[in-house]
């Protein structure tokens, strides 16, 4: 049978992605944010717990951004104070997801007794409240910053064996999953080569958004005084040390509110554009 | 018997047997159908044009009429533009088609140059649509009385609750439902198929529209009731005197109820003519070609697939559109588009090459093979098998046989439990039980627990082919991992193994690297079966595999497993087309409610059935060749009686 010559683009999903305004954004926004974060130490005119001024003194040359509370450059903890929330979010929200997906997959694959017990152990979990979990685990087991990261992965999990479980539902009864089960292909290639693949770019946004309340949840523990310990730089642990100075040195608060917002808006803007122009790209060939 | 060709006397027969209809729709019968002329038609569709972003053409210069009291069957296969040309019938097009080009004038009005509300009231009142799929278009949450009183609440708000309750059931009592008040309380659940098709029926008919749109609306239904729902609508257009456009892919559904055909390629008309022409003598090639290629259920034929497959659009080539699949094409084919031009009377068709004759025959096939009854074990012996749903049992006490070589088909309509047992023979039988022996040992249910050698000696092919493949899979990925798991074989070998059985399927090579989503559903129904013979199996258990597929496509998939049966191949084919049976078995076992009813050779059954079940599932099936006009056949000699 000849096939007739097909004058279809053949369809690349990264360029789809790109073409849209949303996804463009949030994907220049995080990266600009990461990259400061990351490179940021590199330039910082002064170590983070160097004592360079007078507390909450105003803006000179040497200190564009002023001085904190006790003194410290506002610019030089900017510029550090980064790293931990990055590198923590990501891989609390990364851990989350691996965690999840592999429990929700289970689940929907194995069906009855498999299924009830991981569904009664997510409502279980589900039932808590984020950030009393976390607040509980880090108060009782310390503050380490592996041990937070966890805690966070923890409390975000149930939300992806749920989401993951819900999907993947829907495609082991898909005919090809069947097929593969009567050829007899051992169960782990039928979980994460056949299942997998089709519930993965759902899941992909989900990360995006778990991220975002990776951040807000990280910067809130800081703030809190559970997560980072002085004198390290923190963005969160910044807004707690320097409210009290608010009205004299807002520059210190408004420094790390504004680059955690953006990197907030930003993984959110990128995952929740992904989301749609998959869903579009869905609609059309179905 | 002798090759016959189509224009065989056989089918000069010009009575059709319509029941009581016949009457009025006589009275339409003396006007010029389908061609174009008369200024009393009640729709009249003048160089439509519809295209999609990018000035893509889907539908070009179709012109029709219809006149009152008169059926017309628009016919195509899958991408031919029927739908849109119904769609557009009703001054619609789905998103991002554009009807960019002519009029379409329902008894005397110009739908094009209506404004949307004037359309909106149109539509409905005018012109009514009936849908494909009943459970689809009713609202699960509605009764059955809230359906129509909105249809009548929209359209004729003067009239009292009482009045509309009395049209409706007047109505009711014309489409064949229950006219008491009782069941306008129903919820759509509650009722068959084919009484959800009434209702969607009444809701066309309660308005007493000019022109009625029906969008093949008894695909979804099986062969007993789509011939009563047939009936119904073949009378009520008669009383009322309704134009009815039906559109449909099959043409033995739509010879049980049009008078005038109009078959529609890559968009454009290629045959207008009135049924009895078309069928006796189809002037164009693609008529031809889809004649040949239906399976009946009252001959075996050799069925002929058309090569190629139909153009998508935007990839339709110049000039005629089915030159490249056409054995008669010459050169002048690919220059110009060719318009319709008289043939008979009242028969129009639109090639370059009408006097070449006939591209395609309708042949009939020598008789189903004698069943010769090996003295050694069954292939596979089904000594019983139940089943359960839940806690209803769907399968009691079934037995079969099948040898080696054998093609035995499985018939039923929906819930007569054929898919379960296929589902069971084939390893996924998680809530059947029952013995069965392959080659003379136990064979289990569950695939699981069956070695590695009995797995790959028997393979199933799903329905749906859209399914069946693992879309995120390249064609290779899933063939050479099916080769791998099986055979201790290197990537290489693999490779050229998946390359030789895609050739087995009439595939090219290079469609290893492809996705299931660049494949039509034809090409990927092959790739599914290029799975299965991988494996290099003994047995394929066939779901169904033809049901999801244009009539065309539906001819090459069963020649490929004819060759394939011919090639020592057991085959066990389950189907509710006895067209498909006749074709492909040698023989059948029917079903009906999860009971064997009857089994033996396919001619013997379907010919002489003895259950009465049988008997009304033969008389049913639509059939291309009049019942007066079958040749005698040979007396039913008991051969099964064991």
């Amino acid at each position: 049978m000849s096939r007739p010559p097909s004058s279809f683009r053949k369809p690349n999903p990264l360029l789809d992605l790109l073409r849209a305004r949303q996804v463009r954004f949030g994907l220049v926004l995080s990266v600009l944010v990461v990259a400061f974060a990351l490179l940021g130490p590199l330039f910082a005119p002064h170590a983070p717990t160097d004592l360079v001024g007078i507390t909450y003194g105003p803006p000179s040359l040497d200190a564009p951004l002023g001085h904190d509370y006790i003194g410290h450059d506002v610019w030089s903890r900017v510029l550090a104070g980064g790293v931990s929330v990055v590198w923590m979010s990501l891989v609390s929200a990364v851990l989350a997801l691996t965690a999840g997906t592999a429990l929700g997959l289970l689940a929907a694959f194995a069906r009855r007794r498999v299924d009830q017990t991981i569904v009664w152990f997510t409502d279980v979990f589900l039932a808590f409240p984020d950030l009393i979990l976390v607040l509980l685990i880090v108060s009782m087991l310390g503050r380490e910053h592996w041990i937070i990261v966890l805690t966070v992965a923890v409390a975000f999990a149930p939300g992806v064996v749920r989401l993951s479980r819900g999907i993947a539902l829907g495609v082991v009864n898909q005919e090809f999953v069947e097929a593969a089960e009567m050829m007899g292909y051992p169960r782990g290639r039928i979980l994460f080569r056949e299942i997998l693949p089709s519930i993965l770019t759902p899941l992909l946004v989900h990360l995006g958004i778990m991220l975002t309340w990776a951040i807000g949840m990280l910067s809130g523990l800081a703030f809190l005084g559970y997560g980072v310990a002085p004198p390290a730089a923190d963005w969160g642990l910044m807004i707690n040390e320097n409210r009290a100075g608010l009205l004299i040195q807002p520059a210190a608060v408004f420094g790390p509110v504004l680059l955690i917002a953006l990197f907030a808006l930003g993984t959110n803007l990128l995952a929740e554009g992904v989301g749609r122009v998959t869903s579009r790209i869905e609609e059309k060939t179905t | 018997m002798s090759a016959i060709a189509v224009d065989r006397p056989v089918f000069r027969q010009t009575d059709l047997h319509y029941g009581g209809a016949v009457d009025h729709a006589g009275a339409g019968r003396a006007c010029d159908g389908v061609v174009p002329q008369a200024a009393s038609a009640r729709l009249s569709v003048r160089g439509l044009r519809v295209q999609i972003a990018g000035g893509v053409d889907v539908v070009s210069d179709v012109s029709f009429d219809v006149a009152a009291g008169r059926i017309v069957g628009l016919v195509g296969e899958s991408g031919s533009g029927k739908t849109t040309v119904a769609s557009a019938l009703l001054g619609h097009v789905r998103h991002g088609a554009r009807i960019v080009e002519g009029r379409i004038e329902v008894a005397g009005t110009d739908l094009l140059s209506l404004p949307e509300s004037a359309l909106r009231a149109v539509r409905g009142r005018v012109v009514a649509h009936v849908a494909q799929d009943p459970a689809t278009t009713l609202n699960p949450l509605l009764r059955i009385g809230t359906h129509m009183h909105e249809v009548l609440e929209v359209h004729e708000p003067a009239l009292g609750r009482r009045e509309r309750e009395a049209r409706i059931l007047e109505v009711f009592a014309e489409v064949g439902l229950p006219a008491e008040s009782g069941f306008l309380k129903r919820f759509p659940h509650q009722l068959s198929g084919g009484q959800q098709q009434r209702v969607l029926l009444a809701q066309a008919f309660v308005l007493k529209p000019q022109l009625i749109v029906l969008d093949e609306p008894t695909t979804a239904l099986d062969v007993s009731t789509q011939a009563k729902v047939l009936t119904t609508i073949r009378t009520l257009c008669g009383q009322h005197g309704v134009a009815a456009v039906y559109v449909s892919h099959d043409l033995a559904v739509v010879r049980e109820l049009v008078d005038d055909v109009i078959v529609l390629y890559a968009g454009r008309i290629v045959e207008a003519a009135p049924l009895t022409a078309l069928f006796a003598a189809p002037a164009h090639p693609y008529s031809q070609g889809l004649l040949a290629a239906i399976p009946d259920v009252a001959e075996r034929r050799a069925l002929q697939p058309i090569p190629g497959q139909a153009p998508a659009p935007g990839t339709r080539p110049a000039g005629c559109a089915f030159a490249p699949r056409c054995p008669l094409r010459s050169d002048a084919c690919a220059m110009q588009v060719p318009g319709l031009v008289r043939v008979g009377a009242q028969q129009r068709a639109a090639c370059l090459r009408l006097d070449a004759g006939p591209a395609f025959r309708i042949e009939p096939a020598g008789a189903a093979r004698a069943v010769v009854r090996s003295s050694g074990d069954a292939l596979l012996e089904v000594a019983q098998i139940d089943a359960w749903y839940g806690e209803r049992q769907v399968l009691h006490n079934v037995a079969l046989s099948l040898d080696a070589g054998e093609c035995v088909a499985v018939v039923g309509e929906s819930g007569s439990g054929k898919t379960t047992l296929a589902r069971a023979l084939a390893g996924l039988g998680e809530h059947a039980n029952g013995t069965v022996r392959y080659r003379g040992k136990a064979l289990s249910l569950r695939a699981r627990e069956r070695s590695p050698d009995v797995r790959h000696q028997i393979q199933y092919i799903f329905q749906n082919p859209y399914r069946a493949l693992n879309p995120r899979h390249t064609v290779g990925d899933t063939l050479i991992t099916a080769v791998r798991h099986f055979f201790a074989v290197d990537r290489a070998e693999a490779r050229r193994r998946a390359e030789a059985v895609l050739a087995r399927v009439s595939l090219q090579p290079t469609l290893l690297d492809a996705y299931p989503r660049e494949l039509s559903g034809g090409e990927r129904q092959r790739v599914a079966i290029a799975r299965a013979l991988v494996c290099e199996p003994q047995l394929l258990i066939c779901d169904e595999i033809t049901s999801a597929l244009d009539v065309s496509v539906q001819a090459t998939i069963l020649a490929l497993l004819r060759e394939l049966q011919a090639g020592g191949l057991s085959i066990l084919f389950v189907t509710h087309d006895l067209g498909v049976v006749r074709a492909l078995a040698d023989r059948v076992v029917v079903l009906r409610d999860g009971r064997v009813v009857e089994h033996g050779a396919v001619d013997d059954v379907l010919d002489h059935p003895f259950a009465a079940y049988t008997r009304q599932l033969v008389d049913h099936s639509p059939s291309l060749i009049e019942r007066a006009q079958r040749p005698d056949k040979a007396p039913r000699i008991v051969r099964y009686a064991r």
